[in-house]
């Protein structure tokens, strides 16, 4: 019945966008960096705008005006709670937008910021965002340089929704994508999974776990610019927010097309965040990072681009997780901890609790 | 991690495995009650290490997976009502109702929360006193002491805007139904060691005489799974039909009396209907007569509510061990994840969305 329908819709109703899924409105999990975001970004936003610069799917889009490259970029933030161990939406919605910068391989240069207000939203809140927007702009070597300021009326935001957007420039001959990946690269992540994650959700639901998990947000445009001086042969990046280690991975496989082989083991889970995980049957390799990326690399430069990662302060745990294969080309597999290799899939919506 | 990394451990894993294989001389099919269980063998790839002569069912044993249609529609009916705050696990929200799931009216304005726990919801029950706070108390025996410790304390601090919508079901009266089946193809089970952690293993021993089938208490990390087949094998081989305890760490042969006292308290056993199986008698609990003030269903008028399910899944027989997902022609293709048609593809525990999940291809060891 789905291909009957979906003949008759390109024929009668060529402009009519086509139902994702059984839903007929926005869920929350639309946002969740899984299997519904993707499908509305495939059916909606990407056929709707259609141009190469999209069809890349990557975290930024590569303009190239004469001689120049440029990655430009943009990210909405909107987490609660507005301040959270580790770091804050302030320095969240700089960080991210640098990183996605950085995934393209450019060096960030300028930022926007736009900030929706509701009403009764404490002064005092917004000059502590503000001042840490500031605090890491400065670490990561960029300038805000226009914004936009709106309020709306108590109860029609949530305190202060950030868009900010960046501009950065490529200052090398590779073409870091999905599109470059081949079999035999090397698959390189920063540092342990899970943090920003647990962060948030033991701070948004009150779950008192004995040690204190801080978010990882940091931003990774002067690890990204240190290997790429360096010689080594980056094909792709990727920051591992939304939708964790795994969905990242699925997507990429999906875009390049290539098979994805990775090992439980090699992945960095701090022991807190671990035991987190299980407590509340989540997985770490789907929960949120803010400051860790996978790096894929050629084979013959993995070592070395290790020894750099791994001696960068935003790069003490990394691991070699995995390689890329010409098998099962669009799927990752992930050896499990005794041994056993399986599926990752990306997750559907957001990740739930389990029961039991 | 300490406690946990001990249980997955690689080459006992495959020690183990091995010993499986030494003493296996017939055929044997084996069922994991718990959708816990089926999760981690899934996950994890234990039965890839197991013999060919063993067959893994994957049992009732989801809390998500076995309630019924009628009881989300009627979850949704007073999730939509005005002054409600309707509270929930996690994983319950995305099951289908006969039209709709949680999430879809939450989205449509519904004051849907999702909580960790019932006392969650009491709190937010005494922080808005001019709501009505209901929690959706789905599970087997492991949920239901701390919902009846939720019910108590409501009554015993007189907190009226509170109510429970129970869907609570019981282990035992689901292994008999399936033991008792003229199609039933199990020959052992490992028993949810969480529901055995709160409840014991006493009712577990005429079971095993009566149908003459070994069931072992068994954990949910790979080793205990892998202990618990042994066990499990080993009886078979020898003709045996005993309880014995895998998960001797977390259970007692006479479980949790504190647990089991506060169930007694506030909920009595009755008929309970299961989403692809159908009504069992003395298969679940509701609340007690001195409780049902409590109850969300009289509250919001809905007792004689009734839907009837519809047949275009199998995951009854799945629930049942009758058929494993791969058998089931719309897996993977009209039914996914996304798409669900059935509860065993909606919660990470039923059996259809563990496969979906990890194996939709054989891929290479």
């Amino acid at each position: 019945m789905n291909d009957q329908l979906k003949k008759t819709d390109k024929s009668f109703i060529p402009a009519c966008p086509i139902p994702i899924s059984q839903y007929s409105k926005i869920l929350v999990a639309h946002g969740g960096g899984g299997k519904l975001m993707h499908d509305l970004l495939e059916k909606i936003i990407i056929p709707t705008f259609n141009n190469p610069e999209l069809e890349a799917r990557h975290d930024g889009a590569i303009i190239e005006l004469g001689k120049t490259r440029l990655a430009f970029t943009t990210d909405s933030y909107v987490v609660k709670p507005l301040f959270f161990p580790g770091s804050d939406i302030g320095a969240l919605a700089v960080n991210g937008t640098v990183n996605d910068l950085a995934m393209c391989g450019a060096r960030p240069l300028y930022l926007s910021a736009g900030f929706i207000l509701e009403e009764g939203l404490s002064m005092d809140t917004l000059w502590r965002i503000v001042q840490s927007m500031q605090r890491a702009a400065e670490v990561a070597g960029v300038k805000l340089i226009t914004g936009d300021t709106k309020v709306v009326d108590k109860g029609k935001g949530d305190d202060i929704f950030i868009n900010t957007a960046g501009i950065g420039i490529i200052e090398h001959g590779l073409n870091i994508g999905p599109s470059s990946i081949k079999p035999g690269d090397v698959i390189i992540i920063n540092g342990d999974i899970g943090r920003h994650g647990m962060a948030i959700m033991s701070a948004r639901e009150g779950l008192n776990f004995e040690s204190t998990i801080e978010s990882d947000c940091a931003p990774l445009n002067g690890l990204v610019l240190k290997l790429i001086e360096s010689g080594v042969e980056i094909h792709c990046l990727r920051d591992l927010t939304r939708g964790g280690l795994a969905s990242a991975l699925v997507e990429i496989a999906e875009t390049s097309n290539t098979g994805i082989e990775i090992e439980e083991n090699a992945i960095p889970v701090r022991n807190d965040v671990r035991g987190a995980c299980e407590i509340l049957g989540l997985d770490p390799i789907y929960v949120a990072n803010e400051g860790r990326m996978a790096i894929f690399v050629k084979s013959t430069d993995a070592k070395n681009a290790f020894e750099i990662i791994n001696s960068d302060p935003f790069g003490i745990n990394a691991s070699i997780i995995g390689t890329v294969t010409d098998k099962h080309a669009g799927m990752v597999t992930i050896k499990s901890s005794i041994g056993i290799s399986r599926i990752v899939d990306m997750i559907s919506g957001e990740q739930l609790p389990r029961i039991c | 991690m300490k406690y946990l990394d001990e249980y997955r451990n690689p080459k006992l894993a495959r020690q183990l495995a091995h010993g499986i294989s030494e003493i296996t001389t017939h055929n044997w099919t084996i069922m994991e009650v718990c959708g816990g269980q089926t999760h981690a063998i899934v996950r994890f790839g234990i039965d890839s290490l197991l013999p060919g002569e063993i067959t893994l069912l994957h049992g009732p044993g989801c809390p998500v997976c076995v309630t019924p249609v009628e009881l989300i529609d009627k979850a949704i009916e007073i999730a939509v009502r005005p002054k409600v705050i309707f509270c929930s696990f996690g994983d319950m929200m995305r099951v289908p109702g006969t039209g709709k799931d949680l999430l879809s009216v939450k989205a449509e304005g519904a004051d849907v929360r999702m909580v960790y726990s019932p006392f969650d919801a009491l709190k937010m029950a005494v922080d808005n006193p001019d709501r009505e706070i209901v929690f959706f108390a789905i599970g087997f025996e492991t949920t239901a002491p701390a919902n009846a410790m939720a019910v108590y304390q409501a009554k015993k601090r007189n907190i009226k805007n509170f109510s429970i919508l129970v869907s609570h079901v019981l282990v035992p009266p689901a292994i008999e139904a399936i033991l008792s089946s003229d199609n039933n193809r199990v020959q052992g089970f490992l028993a949810a060691g969480h529901v055995c952690a709160v409840m014991g293993y006493n009712e577990y021993i005429p079971i095993a005489g009566k149908y003459h089938v070994p069931i072992v208490v068994t954990g949910f990390e790979p080793l205990d799974i892998l202990q618990g087949i042994y066990m499990v094998i080993c009886q078979l081989e020898k003709g045996r039909a005993e309880v014995e305890n895998q998960y001797s760490r977390a259970v007692k042969k006479d479980g949790n009396p504190q647990a089991i006292g506060i169930m007694n308290e506030v909920f009595r056993i009755i008929p309970r209907k299961w989403r692809g199986i159908g009504e069992m008698p003395k298969s679940g609990l509701g609340l007690k007569h001195e409780y049902s003030e409590y109850d969300a269903e009289s509250r919001f008028g809905l007792t004689g509510y009734r839907v009837e399910e519809s047949s275009e899944c199998i995951s009854g027989l799945i629930l049942r061990g009758i058929k494993k997902p791969f058998d089931c022609e719309a897996f993977g293709k009209n039914c996914t994840p996304e798409r669900p048609l059935g509860a065993t593809m909606v919660s990470s525990e039923g059996a259809c969305a563990a496969y979906y999940r990890y194996r939709r291809i054989a891929p290479n060891q």
